[in-house]
């Protein structure tokens, strides 16, 4: 089950990050472009964004309507809705590192492709800080992740 | 002058993007959030996807970007000369995204297209810190 799951995890990824290659937003500095309104601004990124939503509200219709995923076992889907000091401050803290370097997750880690070398300096940074947020959490039991919920059919 | 193709091509590639979160979300029951799985994966989190699961989604993303590549041609990328801007900026990333729990990927396409309150806030504030440190850059003289 597992590795039929992995499969199509597998072939997600590498769609998303063959749209992310199409889109230009494997590009920091047209990411960039786009936060620097004050600048030459360049609108891509809004049009990724639009074109990315549209298939996903057809897929948040179809899942209302289905009891399991085509494999796997339940849908494993967030459940916290309430907004809290954790997200706020951990949005503001990803949008200042998003502006510094014009990259965010996805297309850092597809950059290794591309770029290997600066793409892993941000990545291996960027798992730094995840490692950081991780152990200064365990220590702060209001900081813990939010757990997720599973409708299991 | 922004050139309309590179609009559409936005849009084409962002069309792909959907596709494979709505592949995520209705083939394997999990939310395409790369920060998540990218944690998952490197072992930093212990909540989440299998970690199997996580680390396919991962090593998809290169994948496709060189599969993109390898059929188009070179794909145009300007990264910052300096490796610091680089190290600085992801290690910021790193902890916001765990700190908010997604980036732009698991917030910004899963959650907005979900209506989450969670994630139209998360997204309004990212996009928000992004302008913001990018203008005060260029006000500063410290742009790339």
């Amino acid at each position: 089950m597992v590795a039929r799951s992995a499969t199509v995890a597998l072939l997600s990824g590498l769609i998303f990050g063959a749209g992310l290659a199409v889109s230009g937003m494997t590009d920091p500095a047209r990411v960039r472009a786009f936060l620097d309104v004050a600048g030459d601004w360049d609108p891509t990124l809004a049009f990724v964004m639009v074109g990315a939503i549209l298939p996903m509200i057809v897929a948040w219709r179809i899942k209302a309507r289905l009891d399991r995923p085509l494999v796997g076992n339940g849908f494993h889907l967030p459940a916290t809705s309430t907004i809290d000091r954790r997200l706020v401050g951990g949005a503001v803290l990803f949008g200042v590192g998003w502006g510094i370097a014009g990259l965010c997750p996805g297309p850092g880690i597809a950059d290794l492709a591309v770029r290997p070398l600066p793409a892993a300096a941000f990545v291996v940074a960027m798992l730094g800080g995840m490692l950081v947020n991780r152990l200064n959490c365990s220590r702060t039991p209001e900081l813990k992740e939010p757990k997720h919920a599973v409708q299991q059919a | 002058m922004i050139d309309p193709a590179s609009l559409v091509h936005g849009l084409i590639g962002g069309l792909m993007i959907g596709v494979a979160a709505a592949a995520m979300l209705l083939g394997a029951g999990r939310i395409a959030g790369v920060s998540g799985l990218a944690a998952r994966a490197a072992g930093i989190s212990d909540a989440g996807a299998p970690r199997l699961i996580a680390a396919a989604f991962v090593i998809g993303l290169p994948l496709g970007a060189w599969l993109v590549s390898a059929v188009l041609g070179r794909i145009e990328t300007r990264f910052p000369s300096s490796i610091l801007t680089l190290a600085v900026g992801g290690f910021i990333v790193g902890i916001g995204t765990r700190l908010g729990s997604g980036c732009t990927s698991g917030h910004g396409v899963c959650g907005v297209s979900r209506l989450s309150p969670r994630s139209l806030a998360a997204t309004a504030i990212f996009m928000a810190a992004g302008i913001t440190t990018v203008t005060a850059m260029r006000w500063l003289g410290v742009s790339w």
